[in-house]
């Protein structure tokens, strides 16, 4: 079988308060199509989280989810200053984000963690001055 | 824990979602940290929190929780209460601070994160 179904979103990266609009909307539409609730709540975490890095340190992306037969695979994309070393990046902790992200509570050095955490598989493809493009993937049929 | 016992203890304000006062509740978290709300909760139904804007709502509501108290007298923004009745979440206010508001409910039987 190779039925699937496709959604996409833009992330305005100019509105920390509007953050999280296209998340909402993967959790409603994962929800129609009657998928697991821990499984959405996974997805949907991840997704969150790439949203709002996407949101404070990249001016915004785009967002692909795209619901296989097995799995979910949620592709965020970005076009901003990257990521210099991504080893580093992964750890809990860590962040490279400002006082006044902290300040709206985020900035924590959990974003990419978290999603790693609560996804299969996650693969992170960066370059500094080119952007960044983040793969996850939920399985729906764990064994 | 139904939300209405909750709201009692900590002499708190109902600012929305009476609907949900009802509501069995079994365990929270207090944190003013978004990314670990999202990190070490696990089925919490209550999250306390000192921190306004409207990305405290997308966090309970990417969680599943149904309740969000507002320590030290914080008070949501009407976009906030907007958002909030949408998701199905009740919001309360109380002018206990973080320390005290968690430990009277943990001391009552509310149980922290399971990691």
């Amino acid at each position: 079988m190779s039925e699937f179904i496709k959604f996409h979103f833009d992330v305005d990266g100019e509105n920390f308060v509007s953050a999280g609009q296209a998340s909402v909307q993967v959790k409603k539409n994962l929800r129609q199509l009657g998928l697991p609730p821990e499984i959405i709540r996974q997805l949907s975490i991840a997704m969150y989280e790439g949203e709002i890095n996407m949101v404070i340190h990249a001016g915004g992306g785009e967002a692909d989810v795209t619901v296989y037969e097995d799995r979910v695979e949620i592709v965020l994309t970005d076009h901003g200053p990257g990521i210099a070393d991504i080893s580093l990046a992964m750890q809990e902790g860590y962040s490279t984000a400002t006082e006044n992200v902290r300040a709206l509570g985020f900035g924590a050095g959990m974003g990419l963690p978290n999603m790693k955490r609560y996804t299969d598989e996650m693969t992170i493809d960066s370059a500094v001055g080119r952007g960044t493009t983040i793969t996850m993937c939920v399985y729906l049929n764990k064994q | 824990m139904k939300i209405r016992i909750l709201q009692e203890l900590l002499g708190a304000e109902l600012i929305c979602g009476e609907e949900h006062l009802d509501c069995d509740v079994h365990s929270a978290c207090g944190s003013d940290m978004m990314s670990d709300v999202l990190a070490y909760v696990k089925d919490q139904a209550v999250l306390l929190t000192g921190l306004v804007n409207s990305q405290v709502i997308r966090t309970a509501e990417m969680m599943d929780m149904v309740c969000i108290v507002f320590v030290r007298s914080k008070r949501p923004t009407l976009e906030m209460i907007e958002t909030a009745q949408e998701s199905g979440i009740a919001l309360l206010s109380t002018d206990k601070r973080m320390f005290e508001a968690c430990g009277i409910l943990y001391t009552n039987g509310l149980n922290g994160a399971k990691t």
